[in-house]
């Protein structure tokens, strides 16, 4: 994370000073922005008639404003520091979901949800090999018969990458 | 005597053997998810939902209630046996009721959390029956003008109500309504929003949202601070209170239902606001006020009382409004939309089965936790010592599950993913996720009415204050954020949520 230098640069620097509002600002402006603009290609109509450009122009104003505020406020007004950010717990519960999805259809949930299980585990600092394979065992064989068998989710058992 | 009629169709719906079937797995799961911290009623009722599109949907209402008021008898249990607590409703149960079990008053403890939270359901089931048809019947008369601003209000309050900054929640339900706008706009039959994806037509799926939201950010959250949790069980001896512990906790009890109650109404509360405000309020009029954080009775009966009742009247602005009052009530609707229920005060006219069904369910789900909860103690005992790194690769898997199963696609478990990223990025910057999900919900809805609110009035935009009934609760929500954004109440507000 960013970390401002002296404290007499911290006490200018708004990123380092109220991070919070600033970036909360920030991502508010850009959506905002983004939507205003998307929300042109579409018919405005009038208020009687309301196009589907209408609500979602308002909407857009409203979010770049209240972003400008957050904004501002983060340049006159002190706050609290963004704190510890859990990377490796972010990055492997992200990861382990998108690899699950992309691989559940092709390799079948055998292969599929022990990985889930297993690289998500892997986040905590108490991960341990034998709980976690025990774990992930237990867990597909029971989502074979509940969700697969009992209620006819239809993800394969073993997916056609292995000729099914 | 109408009342009684009602209530006889609510037994006879609820009483049916699929029904109470349901009833009593809903409020097992929410018992069970509430015991284990770090799983929430919005992450299980969203992992869950794709399972209830195949029941009948009073059977899956009635599931799906029993779940969320299950959670707040089984978090109890967990902030006084190991002073975690298994629930947010349940974050003051903790301060008395694990100084009592470290005192070996485990079980009495127990006891009058369970005690305190079935008088209060029971009362606040009889609330719901009393004063949700009268709501109902008001709302019936309500036009496009006042629907827009009765949902105005709402998410004003949820903005009031939302831990943080008013600013951040205020961006957040704005960024909630446009989420909801994405998809093929029903009027113009234009697609908003979806940058040609095929996939987004019908918008983001709401159990995508929330199960990301709430399911994987809470996850990751958790993960920041892991070795904090430390899992020592007290041991539960007799359950039974003396007969001092009877006389003190009354009062606290009767004080913590009417608060919870009262508060539970509120849109964007539910039960958490209440337990906090009994906590407080208890500490403040009780006699024996110095001995709170000590293990005081009354620091376990009134937040329990109060966080019960508080969860069974949120019910009432859903069922009658068909306004969400917390995120757990927004998935409710989303079910009820699923099920083809078109959420609203027509629900108790043109659904009578359903609406009464689930209130006489409420009471029935109470009595079961009664049963599930003291006989049972030991079983929960044991849930409790469950480690959570065994705990959330399990969460994973039911979302991700869960989350394909709904459209049997890969692209929702990858948009799950994106919410899980998003949503932890702004827990990270104390932007609370429930407003958004409220106004998600809302989105579409308002929109409408604001459409037809404009056309009643040829393009006035003043009719939302000319109207009586739409200027009242367009001033109410103002004078809401403003009470909020005074600095002598928005010192108040932060030490309120910090304790």
């Amino acid at each position: 994370m960013y970390r401002g230098g002296t404290g007499k640069e911290d006490a200018l620097n708004p990123i380092a000073r109220n991070p919070k509002d600033f970036w909360t600002g920030l991502i508010y402006i850009f959506v905002g922005s983004a939507a205003l603009i998307i929300s042109r290609d579409y018919d405005m109509g009038t208020a009687v008639k309301m196009g589907p450009a209408y609500f979602p122009t308002l909407l857009s104003v409203l979010l770049v404003g209240i972003g400008i505020v957050s904004v501002l406020r983060s340049m006159f007004k002190s706050g609290s520091p963004i704190g510890a950010v859990a990377w490796k717990g972010l990055f492997l519960i992200v990861a382990s979901t998108v690899l699950f999805g992309v691989i559940v259809r092709g390799a079948g949930v055998v292969v599929a949800l022990p990985l889930l299980v297993i690289i998500s585990a892997s986040a905590s600092v108490r991960f341990s090999w034998k709980t976690s394979i025990a774990e992930a065992v237990g867990i597909t064989v029971f989502c074979i018969v509940i969700f697969l068998k009992g209620l006819g989710v239809p993800l394969p058992i073993l997916g056609s990458w292995f000729g099914n | 005597m109408e009342l009684l009629a009602n209530l006889g169709l609510g037994l006879s719906t609820s009483l049916t053997p699929l029904n109470l079937l349901y009833c009593l797995a809903g409020v097992f799961l929410g018992t069970l998810i509430g015991v284990l911290p770090g799983l929430g009623p919005t992450a299980t009722i969203a992992m869950l939902l794709p399972v209830t599109f195949t029941l009948p949907p009073v059977s899956a209402l009635i599931m799906l209630a029993g779940i969320y008021y299950g959670s707040q008898y089984g978090g109890s249990t967990t902030s006084i046996l190991v002073n975690v607590p298994g629930e947010a409703a349940s974050v003051v149960t903790a301060l008395d009721g694990y100084q009592m079990a470290r005192q070996g008053r485990a079980g009495a403890a127990l006891t009058t959390a369970a005690v305190g939270s079935f008088f209060a359901g029971t009362v606040a089931t009889v609330i719901l029956a009393l004063f949700a048809p009268p709501l109902a019947a008001v709302a019936l008369k309500f036009g496009p003008a006042e629907f827009f601003s009765l949902m105005v209000l709402g998410l004003l309050a949820s903005i009031v109500l939302a831990r943080g900054s008013l600013l951040h929640a205020a961006g957040m339900v704005v960024l909630g309504l446009l989420l909801g706008l994405v998809g093929t706009d029903v009027n113009s039959g234009i697609q908003r929003f979806t940058f040609g994806l095929l996939r987004l037509a019908d918008g983001v799926g709401f159990v995508v949202v929330a199960m990301g939201m709430f399911g994987l950010a809470e996850i990751t959250r958790n993960l920041e601070n892991e070795e904090d949790r430390s899992m020592v069980v007290n041991k539960v001896s007799s359950l039974m209170p003396t007969r001092e512990d009877w006389k003190r906790m009354i009062g606290p009890i009767l004080r913590g239902t009417c608060i919870g109650s009262a508060l539970g109404i509120l849109p964007g509360s539910g039960s958490i606001l209440g337990s906090f405000a009994a906590y407080a309020i208890e500490k403040k009029v009780s006699k024996n006020s110095k001995e709170f954080g000590k293990g005081a009775i009354e620091g376990v009966a009134a937040p329990e009382s109060a966080n019960n009742a508080g969860a069974q009247t949120s019910f009432i602005p859903m069922l009658t409004l068909g306004i969400p009052s917390n995120p757990v009530m927004a998935l409710m609707i989303g079910a009820m939309i699923i099920q083809g229920i078109q959420p609203g005060p027509s629900v108790i006219t043109e659904q009578p089965t359903l609406f009464w069904g689930i209130i006489v369910s409420m009471w029935i789900g109470n009595l079961f936790l009664v049963i599930l909860n003291l006989p049972m103690i030991g079983m929960w005992v044991r849930i409790v010592s469950v480690p959570y790194q065994m705990l959330f690769p399990a969460i994973l898997v039911f979302c991700g599950i869960g989350v394909f199963s709904l459209n049997n696609t890969e692209f929702d478990v990858h948009a799950m993913a994106v919410f899980g990223l998003i949503g932890y990025l702004f827990v990270k910057l104390d932007c609370e996720p429930a407003p958004m999900l409220l106004a998600y919900i809302l989105g579409p809805m308002m929109e409408e009415y604001m459409r037809r609110a404009l056309l009643l009035s040829r393009g006035d935009p003043t009719v939302f204050f000319t109207r009586p009934i739409s200027a009242t609760l367009l001033a109410l929500g103002a004078l809401a954020v403003i009470a909020a954004s005074l600095p002598a109440m928005h010192k108040k507000r932060e030490e309120a949520f910090r304790e």
